[in-house]
């Protein structure tokens, strides 16, 4: 977007005292030197007050007077620097505070201070039980760990009954509810207890229980935290932004967020269309192969709808923006979407599974000790404390921590492999997949065209083609110049909008553009064609010699063939559903070991086939980029799709992986598949936990001693068991931040550790 | 074991201030960025270049 100004009023905040705030992702932040060069660079621009790096994050935040400097100057010096930034939307930028993890933090310090006090005052009382303490000092001591326990529980407790709570309401269980009710009750046993002068109170048993699991939930949300901001940065990268055309006539680079429908916005040739809209000037030709999967360019004109993702190819249009909800395939889209979405959520997670099975048992067991000492005849005030052990002992702090550390590992692991998670149980979704379903356009094939036959590069017309392409913002005129690597325009060049290009050399007309344009032969046309049945073609022409034939199609990413034949060998069936003609898809299916390929199928078409599947028992995992694949990707049963899909896409799949290769899902698969297996092996851990420590408690044997060496030895048992699927994982380079440029280098090949 | 009512005031006071230090560091922002932080300790731009004069040194 050069052609125009950024609105930036959009994107800056305007303080008290005059100067503004933003808040930029910036691309290129790779050690800390990038820190210092950066916050020295922009220091010394006028009317600067702060510019502060997150290492973490990759973003800058920058505080200035921008009476003084503008704003362009601020990304000029950062240019000038050797970093290109992008401004965030401060729409989206407000979410990013992040008051739960803060209030998780603080939750989980007031419940390791108050842990650690009562700590130090049980463990008096415990040696003082041994030997010689006194009635009073014990019962000094047990109020005073009340003092300090019963406002904890009521803080550092309340994400655990608000969860609860929530799940009683809605008539489930979850694994809060044993928690919630665990601690309620050791606490109020405590405190009868205390008031009693009994010489056993559990009050450090309730908030360790507390800190320990605020522990693995503050992790587990840190750890998506992390991917998620990630995500959010390469939106910014991406510019999520139209060129709004004001009324007065000028042409400015807003926000979406700030776009109204009635808007007019500009596409220039080349760019992608960033809103929904229908065409109020100008004819272009649009690569719709992010929305169909359709590789052949599509012709619009004047009153023709378009849609957000598409790409503009040879002439600029004026847009006026529609509403969301009114483009009819996207209403189709929306539709299914939604309805596909519901049949999702019936997927009942693992520890909430376990969490079923383990409160009623649990509590049975409590209420049958409690009436087997009632029925001995030790009176009922013994018995009920008896069986109130047995809640604590029980009290699921492995279990609690069984599925969230492994998750909290996996999501790690996926991190540095180049996959993010968009939800916290894809991972045991993923690993119960056994057939894949791919797209084809964007996700087998890379996103951008390239030559069929690169070694007619070496013909002397092609090459001069290819010069005149760099004049072009035609996306296959873009192709063929990138491919040719030439870098020298011609001076005087006409573009025919959704024809081609021509110019003057030695004298002689030089064209570039389609076929009929170049007046190419037809048969020979007819004849590549059927060389290439997925291909788009481009033509070259100079007067007197022959044209040239160029077939421009969508090569396969440069580790699919490689990826496929280790997920075939794996086990995994493989299919490819595409919207693209039969030609294309027919000819990259036949290179690859798919089992079996649909093409021009509609988004409702590839459901029915995913519909088809599940009936047949199968786990479906859909592999999609387009607009077509995003109720597919929200109906599979896990779904995975590339960086460079359409928004729609990413926020309907479990996960977004990134880079050119494909090799991301089969790690995601192989890492999955060992996390499934460590949730399940912490789970067994807990139920022998249990098994050993529950008749120790109905025989009524339990002391807050035990109860404490029990809760922490299963804790990091559970803990580091999790932490074992980092050894021997995937050996892959680990910055995440480079995980765009990962084509470039050399890799091992896949793992066989699955 | 009148000492204890020193003492267990101490201990909780001391834990109580412990807490109270983590909650200014965190509203102050202290954690929005762990990896940043660990490198700036290194960075001795605040200091003079060597051989350069100064006002601070030459004073």
């Amino acid at each position: 977007m050069t052609v125009h100004q950024r609105d930036w009023d959009a994107f800056m905040t305007r303080a008290e005292d005059g100067s503004v705030h933003m808040d930029l992702a910036v691309d290129g932040i790779t050690c800390a030197a990038c820190m210092g060069d950066i916050e020295r660079g922009l220091a010394r621009l006028p009317g600067m007050r702060k510019a502060r790096v997150n290492l973490t994050s990759h973003r800058l935040a920058v505080d200035w007077d921008d009476a003084e400097t503008p704003p362009e100057d601020i990304l000029a010096a950062l240019n000038r620097l050797g970093y290109t930034a992008h401004p965030f939307d401060p729409a989206r930028a407000r979410q990013q505070k992040d008051e739960t993890g803060k209030r998780l933090l603080r939750a989980l310090a007031v419940a390791g201070f108050s842990g650690m006090n009562i700590m130090l005052l049980s463990v008096s009382v415990w040696s003082g039980n041994a030997t010689d303490i006194t009635d009073e000092t014990r019962d000094f001591f047990h109020w005073l760990s009340a003092l300090i326990a019963l406002p904890t529980v009521a803080y550092s407790g309340m994400p655990f009954f608000r969860s609860a709570w929530t799940a009683i309401r809605a008539r489930r269980l979850n694994m809060d509810v044993p928690i919630a009710i665990g601690v309620s009750l050791a606490v109020a046993l405590s405190l009868v207890q205390t008031i009693q002068h009994q010489h056993h109170a559990y009050f450090e048993s309730a908030v360790m229980l507390l800190f320990f699991l605020l522990v693995g939930r503050y992790l587990d949300h840190n750890m998506r935290g992390r991917t998620q901001s990630f995500a959010e940065n390469m939106a910014a990268l991406r510019a999520e932004v139209a060129g709004r055309i004001a009324p007065d006539g000028s042409v400015r680079e807003t926000p979406l967020s700030r776009i109204q429908p009635g808007d007019l916005v500009l596409v220039a040739a080349g760019e992608r269309i960033p809103v929904d809209g229908v065409v109020e000037f100008g004819t272009s030709e649009l690569d719709q192969s992010l929305i169909t999967g359709e590789t052949r360019l599509v012709p619009v004109g004047v009153g023709e709808t378009v849609y957000a993702g598409t790409l503009n190819g040879s002439g600029s249009l004026t847009l006026k923006v529609t509403a969301a909800s009114s483009g009819t395939f996207l209403d189709d889209v929306n539709r299914l979407l939604e309805t596909a979405a519901q049949g999702r959520s019936a997927y009942v997670r693992i520890a909430d599974r376990a969490a079923q099975l383990y409160a009623p048992v649990v509590h049975a067991a409590s209420a049958l000790t409690f009436l087997f000492w009632l029925v001995w005849g030790i009176g009922w005030q013994p018995s009920l404390v008896i069986s109130i052990s047995v809640l604590i002992i029980t009290c699921p702090c492995a279990l609690g921590l069984a599925v969230p550390a492994v998750q909290v590992v996996a999501s790690g692991q996926l991190f540095r492999a180049g996959v993010l998670l968009n939800s916290g149980d894809a991972i045991e979704r993923l690993a119960a997949a056994d057939t894949i379903v791919f797209d084809k356009t964007g996700t087998l094939t890379r996103a951008e065209p390239e030559l069929a036959e690169p070694e007619l590069l070496s013909d002397e017309l092609v090459r001069l083609g290819a010069r005149l392409a760099l004049s072009s913002r035609h996306p296959l005129a873009i192709a063929l110049a990138r491919a040719a690597g030439v870098r020298e325009p011609f001076a005087a060049t006409t573009e025919t909008a959704g024809q081609g290009v021509e110019t003057l050399w030695n004298g002689k007309t030089l064209r570039l553009g389609s076929p009929a344009f170049c007046g190419a032969d037809g048969q020979e046309v007819a004849s590549i064609l059927s060389r290439w049945p997925g291909a788009s073609l481009i033509a070259v022409a100079l007067d007197g010699e022959p044209v040239r034939l160029l077939a421009l199609h969508q090569g396969l990413r440069s580790d699919a063939r490689e990826v496929l034949d280790h997920l075939a060998r794996q086990g995994y069936r493989l299919e490819i559903l595409s919207g693209d003609r039969k030609g294309a898809v027919e000819e990259i299916a036949s290179v690859l070991p798919v089992s079996r390929w649909a093409a021009e199928l509609t988004p409702a078409d590839k459901i029915a086939r995913l519909e088809a599947l599940k009936a047949e028992g199968a786990n479906v995992l859909m592999v999609g980029d387009g607009l077509n694949d995003a109720p597919a990707l929200a109906a599979a049963h896990v779904s995975l799709s590339p960086v460079t899909a359409v928004h729609l896409s990413q926020a309907a799949a479990d996960a977004v992986f990134l880079g050119e290769r494909l090799r991301p899902v089969a790690e995601a698969l192989a890492l999955s598949r060992r996390a499934r297996r460590a949730m399940e092996q912490n789970l067994w851990i807990s139920v022998i936990y249990n098994a050993i420590a529950v008749p120790i408690a109905v025989a009524g044997f339990v002391t807050p001693l035990l109860a404490a060496l029990a809760m922490s030895g299963s804790s990091l048992i559970v803990t580091a068991n999790a932490l074992r699927l980092r050894l021997g994982g995937p050996a892959i380079d680990t910055d995440p931040a480079k995980a765009g440029d990962r084509a470039a280098s050399p890799l091992p090949p896949i793992s066989q550790s699955a | 074991m009148d000492v204890l009512i020193f003492l267990i005031p101490i201990a909780i006071g001391l834990g109580l201030a412990g807490l109270v230090g983590f909650l200014w560091s965190l509203k102050t922002g202290q954690y929005e960025d762990l990896e940043g932080a660990k490198w700036r300790i290194l960075d001795d731009d605040d200091l003079p270049a060597p051989g350069e004069p100064s006002d601070r040194l030459s004073s």
